[in-house]
C-alpha cells in the first residue's frame, strides 16, 4: 500500500524538514520513498506544504490529488487541505493555531497543541519535531525508533539543536499516542 | 556507499563531480539554483571552478572555452537562461566540442512561471540556436536516472564531440528520491589532442588546433555540414533510448510520454489495467534521437487503435510522435502546460472516454 503524507503551514515552521525526517526515516526502513516540496517565490510566512510518499511498491506518480494524511500546523492549510485527504485517513490539528476542527467525520482527527508542547520545552522552533512525532506515533507509519535515527541525522551538526530535538520528539510521542 | 536521499538538482551536480567535471559555469534560475549552490560549496574542495557568469549569455561562452581547451564542463539552467545560451550553443556544435548542458525545464513561453514543465522540447530537439544542428537529448524521470543520465551524458558528448543537453523537469530537479551512485563514475577522457586548444606543450604534433564556427567558404561550408549530418545520422542509428510498459498486452491506446510525465502515466496505466483496460506506454530516453521506428512497430499492431502523445506542452512531441507513426494509427495530443501536472485519475478518465 502507498501511503501520502503532506505536511502544510507557514514558511519558516519546519515544514520541508519535517517531511524530509519523515522520508529519510522510510528509506531506512527499506522504504521506497518520494520527497516534493512546494517551491514557488515565497519567503518567511508564506504557504509551504511538501508531500511524502512512502511505498514497498516503486512509486511512480509523484503527483497525487487525494493524499492519505495530513499534518497542517495552521488554519489556512487546514481549511485547504482537509477536504482533499482519503477516509480513514489522520489529520493531524496543530491546535495552538488552529481553533477549528477539519470537518470530517470519515478520518481521524488528532488535536495537538504542538507550539504550546514546544514553548514549554524551551524552544517554540521544535513545533514542527513534536507535530511529526505525535504524528508518527498515531500512524506507526515508520517504527519510532527509526524517526529518532533519522532526527539524529538531521540535526547531529546543528549547534547543539539535538537534545532539544529528542525531547521534542518525546514530548509529541506521548501526545500522539491513541 | 548506500543510499543517500537527495534533491535532483544536488544529485546532478554531485554525478558531474564524480564524472570527473571540474568546470562548471551558471547563473541562478529556479528551478535549478540548487545546481550551483551545491557546485559553489563543493567544486573548490576538489580543485575545480564554479564561476557564476553575469548572464547566460556570458555562461554559454565560459563553456565554449572551456571545452575548446578540452576540459570536461557542464552548466545548468531553465528555459529563458537556456534561450540565452542557444547562440553558444550553435556554436559549440559547429565547433564539434563536448559539453553537458541541464535545462530544469519550468513553464513558458516568456519568463513564464517556476513550476515544472516540458515545453521546451521543441527548442532542445530541434535547435534553440540557428543553424543545422542537433543536441543529444537525454530525458530522466527519476533523480536516479538523472545520476546515471549525467554519468552517460559526459562520455557520450565526448564520442561524438557534439553538446549533450539533459532535460528534465523543475519536479525532477525539486523533488528528493534515494540514489545511489555507482562505484566506478569516472568515465576517462578521450583522446582530445587531435583538436582541443590545449597548448603546443601538450603533444608532440608541430599542427596548431584550431577551434572555430566561422566557415566562410561555401564548399567547406557545405563539406562540414555534411559532416554533421553524418554523425546525427549514426546518432540517430545507434544512440536511441527509451523504456517500455505494459507493451506485452494486447493495448488499444498506446501512450508516448516522457520524464515526470511518463510517471504519471505509468500509474494511470495500472489503475486502468485493475479496470480491465490495456494501455502500453512508451517512454523515450533519448529525445533526440527519438525512438521513430519502436514507436512505428508498435503503433501498426493491430490492436492499436489510438496513439496519445502525454506531454507537459501544448504538442510538442506529439509532432514527433506523428511523424513516426507514418499515419498508421491516429495520433492525439494531452496535455498541460500551467505548472499542473494531470494526476493518474484524470488521465485515466480522459483515456477512458475516448473513442476508439
Amino acid at each position: 500500500m502507498q501511503h501520502e503524507v503532506m505536511f502544510a503551514g507557514f514558511g519558516g515552521q519546519g515544514i520541508l524538514s519535517s517531511g524530509k525526517i519523515l522520508a529519510h526515516a522510510a528509506m531506512e526502513e527499506g522504504h521506497q520513498v518520494v520527497w516534493i516540496p512546494s517551491y514557488g517565490p515565497e519567503m518567511r510566512g508564506g504557504t509551504a506544504y511538501c508531500m511524502v510518499f512512502i511505498s514497498r511498491k516503486v512509486i511512480n506518480s509523484p503527483v497525487v490529488r487525494n493524499p492519505l494524511h495530513l499534518v497542517a500546523m495552521n488554519r489556512p492549510s487546514l481549511k485547504k487541505f482537509a477536504p482533499l485527504i482519503k477516509p480513514k485517513g489522520i489529520i493531524l490539528i496543530n491546535s495552538s493555531l488552529i481553533k477549528i476542527g477539519s470537518g470530517r467525520d470519515d478520518i481521524e482527527e488528532l488535536r495537538v497543541p504542538v507550539n504550546e508542547i514546544a514553548k514549554d520545552l524551551g524552544d517554540p522552533k521544535s513545533a514542527n519535531i513534536v507535530a511529526l512525532a505525535a504524528f508518527v506515533a498515531r500512524s506507526n507509519i515508520v517504527a519510532f525508533d527509526n524517526l529518532l535515527k533519522s532526527i539524529e541525522h538531521e540535526f547531529i551538526n546543528k549547534n547543539g539543536a539535538l537534545p532539544l530535538c529528542m525531547k521534542a520528539a518525546e514530548a509529541g510521542r506521548k501526545a500522539g499516542l491513541p | 556507499m548506500g543510499k543517500v536521499l537527495m534533491k535532483g538538482n544536488e544529485a546532478i551536480a554531485e554525478a558531474a563531480i564524480r564524472a570527473g567535471c571540474l568546470n562548471y559555469f551558471a547563473y541562478p534560475i529556479t528551478p535549478q539554483s540548487e545546481v550551483a549552490e551545491y557546485m559553489a560549496r563543493k567544486l573548490p574542495e576538489k580543485g575545480g571552478v564554479f564561476l557564476q557568469g553575469e548572464s547566460e549569455i556570458a555562461v554559454g561562452y565560459m563553456v565554449f572555452g572551456a571545452a575548446g581547451c578540452g576540459e570536461r564542463v557542464m552548466t545548468t539552467s531553465s528555459g529563458p537562461g537556456i534561450s540565452l545560451m542557444s547562440e553558444a550553443l550553435s556554436f559549440i556544435a559547429c565547433a564539434q566540442l563536448p559539453a553537458v548542458f541541464v535545462n530544469i525545464m519550468r513553464t513558458g513561453p516568456g519568463l513564464g512561471g517556476i513550476l515544472p514543465s516540458q515545453a521546451d522540447y521543441f527548442q532542445a530537439t530541434k535547435g534553440g540556436g540557428h543553424g543545422d544542428y542537433r543536441l543529444i537529448v537525454l530525458a530522466p524521470s527519476s533523480v536516479q536516472e538523472a545520476v546515471e543520465m549525467v554519468m552517460m551524458a559526459f562520455p557520450l558528448s565526448e564520442k561524438y564531440r557534439n553538446p549533450v543537453m539533459i532535460l528534465g523537469d523543475g519536479l525532477i530537479g525539486q523533488m528528493m528520491e534515494p540514489v545511489e551512485f555507482p562505484e566506478n563514475l569516472i568515465v576517462k577522457p578521450t583522446r582530445k589532442n587531435k583538436w582541443a586548444a590545449n597548448g603546443m606543450d601538450t603533444r608532440k604534433s608541430k599542427k596548431r588546433n584550431i577551434v572555430k564556427s566561422l566557415i566562410l567558404d561555401p564548399e567547406t561550408m557545405n563539406t562540414h555540414n555534411l559532416l554533421l549530418k553524418e554523425k546525427y545520422d549514426q546518432i540517430r542509428k545507434k544512440e536511441v533510448r527509451f523504456e517500455t510498459y505494459n507493451m506485452t498486452k494486447p493495448y488499444k491506446v498506446l501512450i508516448v510520454s516522457y520524464g515526470t510525465m511518463a510517471r504519471v502515466c505509468k500509474t494511470a496505466v495500472d489503475l486502468l489495467k485493475e479496470e480491465g483496460i490495456e494501455v502500453g506506454l512508451l517512454r523515450p530516453k533519448t529525445l533526440f534521437p527519438f525512438p521513430e521506428k519502436k514507436i512505428r512497430e508498435a503503433a501498426a499492431k493491430a490492436h492499436c487503435k489510438m496513439v496519445l502523445s502525454i506531454e507537459m506542452s501544448m504538442g510538442q512531441m506529439v509532432e514527433d510522435v506523428e511523424r513516426s507513426v507514418q499515419g498508421k494509427c491516429p495520433v492525439r495530443w494531452y496535455g498541460k502546460c500551467g505548472g499542473e501536472i494531470p494526476p493518474p485519475k484524470e488521465l485515466m478518465e480522459m483515456i477512458k472516454g475516448l473513442k476508439l
